[in-house]
């Protein structure tokens, strides 16, 4: 009696260890948790580390017992950068500027990904295979002839410069966001534009009418997802548009306009890490609060580029 | 009662005759202008030289006659529509392209007077780069961090996206967890974040394997090692679109697959072997454009990209360091076919196994 208990116990114990099937197990979850969280801790080390930092005093920052728990609170520092990084204005210029190049991008990508979709015309698999090889050619190659256009049209210095190739299709990863439209476009069924057409609506108003309400979420992912591109693209932004037009340009060069602003000599003027990584947390901070909100979308997008199958 | 309603009618009496006056004044303007010469048109249209329709055919210039049917009034419409995309690529994509492989031939310079001068130097640029003290070993560097950051980056995605495709709590916010770098991940950002050494892990940095390989395998192993150890977040950060498309694959995965094969007495293991990894296996090649792509494209201060830029504006035409448009065209060029190499090498790696098994 006492043995077959002994045993029962031990059963139960296995099962409630290792499961019916290892995977439902209790060794099994526990793996998964704990390498969840460990590599989740690797990948928000900056973030953390960026958050913590930028609350320390100058007796902290040099103190190496302090690491994750400042033993003061600075706001300060945050008030330094934000006089730095001028944030209610130069959110404002980045905010407008961005949205005006992903609208024009998301709008464009959606009319060419229409094209591609619903209609056959020749040469169109040659055409789509050139543009899913847009991506693949980096902005280096052509900007060296692109920037001489822009002089010759003195679009140079001015956003024209960034939005006229988004309108054309050209822009910033154009070629994903032509796929995701070129994806959702084809998986509506023919018959709902053809029955439009016999009741005698032009192409224009079937695109308009009836293609554009049913893309509002893929028109929602490519919106976002350029905006997000665009806002941290910084390489060619600041070769066309200029140096100081966007927020993370801005924080290049942080260094430079602390020294303008806050001379050396001026008492308790010296830049260090802490008010370095305050200007870094509020540059990621609009994207931040916007992810936020909108991380559903985001996180739904590959699923819309059909690329799984 | 009825006086107060009397009242407030004669109060919107100015509205509504601004408002009759203004339509009124629009319905004229539409009647006496634009009607007429919507019906102008309308009759220039069917009845000029150039071009007309008549029944189903349409008329160009009277003697050339194009029958439409379905087929080729799609075609126009479908042109039409990726007309956008057409000049677009022309214009910026395809005249560039070929204009700076024109200039890398060259040595250019701009001026504000005069515009592009060049000059043909044959192959001198290149040579130039393949000379170069400061460029060569940077190539080196990409070439060696890229042979051996991509693996990295693919085993690693592939390992986070099985975690998380278990039945486990608060999937929304691991996904969250692993896709926020791609939302947050700017050049300066970033390369603040290395300044201050937040990108590395301290336990990996100084470890003694580096010392081991650095003694007795090479530097040419060493120094690609250091710089994938001391950056190691910056690459895992690259990983987030990667872990989405391979959790999206894995999801697509019918479950009733694992069952028959746990039934049969496949282990947990062998599952990952057998199932998982051979119905991922299409999503790899697709995922190691993107990091190549990604990672290549990603400029930081002192990349190649970024010397580039320098070459190409800093300095005047007298200065040493300036090697003009021709230059830069050149040094994006050769950076463009190693990319293409690179993604070369490893889809026929994956495909060279695919025809083993």
């Amino acid at each position: 009696m006492e043995e077959k208990k002994m045993s029962q116990t031990k059963l139960r114990l296995k099962r409630f260890l290792f499961g019916m099937n290892f995977v439902d197990g209790f060794v099994y979850k526990l793996v998964v948790y704990v390498l969840l969280i460990s590599f989740g801790y690797i990948y928000l080390y900056p973030v953390l580390y960026m958050a913590v930092t930028s609350v320390m005093s100058v007796d902290d920052l040099i103190d190496t017992g302090v690491k994750w728990v400042p033993t003061t609170i600075q706001i300060s520092n945050y008030v330094r950068a934000l006089e730095v990084l001028e944030i209610p204005k130069s959110i404002w210029e980045t905010t407008s500027y961005v949205l005006k190049v992903s609208v024009c991008a998301t709008a464009s990508s959606a009319i060419i990904g229409y094209g591609f979709a619903r209609f056959d015309f020749p040469l169109k698999k040659l055409m789509f295979v050139l543009m899913l090889a847009t991506f693949i050619l980096p902005s280096q190659v052509t900007m060296v002839a692109n920037m001489l256009i822009y002089k010759n049209l003195n679009l140079m210095s001015t956003q024209a410069s960034m939005i006229l190739p988004a309108i054309f299709g050209q822009g910033l990863n154009a070629a994903i966001f032509i796929l995701i439209f070129y994806q959702f476009f084809r998986a509506i069924p023919k018959v709902l534009m053809e029955s439009a057409e016999v009741d005698g609506a032009g192409q224009m108003r079937i695109f308009l009418k009836i293609a554009m309400p049913l893309a509002i979420p893929s028109l929602i992912v490519v919106f976002l997802f350029s905006f997000v591109w665009y806002w941290n693209e910084t390489y060619i932004t600041s070769l066309y548009v200029g140096d100081t037009v966007t927020l993370p340009l801005k924080l290049q060069a942080f260094k430079a306009s602390y020294e303008t602003l806050f001379p050396a000599g001026t008492p308790g003027a010296e830049l260090n890490e802490a008010i370095l990584m305050a200007g870094n947390l509020l540059t990621i901070m609009p994207l931040l609060i916007l992810y936020l909100f909108t991380q559903r979308y985001f996180v739904e997008s590959i699923d819309r580029t059909g690329i799984t199958g | 009662m009825k006086k107060l309603m009397s009242e407030i009618k004669k109060l919107f009496l100015p509205v509504k005759k601004f408002f009759s006056g203004v339509f009124g004044a629009i319905g004229s303007f539409w009647v006496k202008h634009v009607r007429k010469a919507l019906r102008k048109t309308g009759h220039a249209l069917t009845h000029n030289p150039v071009i007309r329709s008549e029944h189903s055919r349409l008329i160009l210039f009277s003697f050339i006659k194009i029958k439409v049917n379905r087929k080729r009034r799609e075609a126009f419409y479908g042109i039409a529509f990726v007309m956008l995309w057409i000049i677009g690529y022309l214009v910026f994509t395809l005249y560039p392209m070929f204009y700076s492989f024109y200039l890398s031939f060259h040595e250019a310079y701009y001026s504000l007077e005069n515009g592009v001068t060049s000059t043909y130097v044959g192959f001198q640029n290149y040579l130039n780069i393949f000379q170069s003290e400061t460029l060569l070993p940077l190539f080196g560097a990409y070439i060696g961090k890229m042979l051996l950051a991509v693996p990295l980056i693919v085993v690693f995605s592939i390992m986070i996206s099985v975690l998380i495709n278990n039945p486990i709590r608060l999937k929304g916010f691991w996904r969250m967890v692993f896709f926020l770098p791609v939302v947050i991940a700017s050049g300066p950002v970033i390369s603040e974040l290395a300044d201050q050494g937040a990108t590395t892990l301290p336990s990996l940095e100084d470890s003694a394997l580096l010392l081991y390989v650095e003694e007795n395998i090479g530097h040419w192993l060493a120094t690609p090692m250091e710089a994938i150890l001391t950056s190691m977040l910056q690459i895992l950060w690259f990983a987030g679109i990667p872990i989405l498309v391979f959790l999206a694959g894995l999801q697509k995965v019918d479950t009733s697959i694992y069952e028959a094969a746990a039934i049969d007495g496949a282990s947990p293991w062998d599952r990952f072997w057998k199932i998982t990894l051979p119905s991922i296996n299409p999503l790899i090649s697709v995922n190691i454009i993107y990091i190549v792509v990604a990672m290549s494209l990603f400029a930081e201060d002192g990349s190649i990209l970024y010397l580039a830029k320098i070459h190409m504006l800093v300095g005047g035409p007298d200065s040493t360091f300036w090697h003009g448009y021709g230059y830069a065209a050149a040094i994006a060029w050769i950076y463009f076919f190693l990319m293409v190499i690179i993604m070369g090498i490893f889809i026929g790696l994956l495909s060279i196994k695919k025809k083993d098994r």
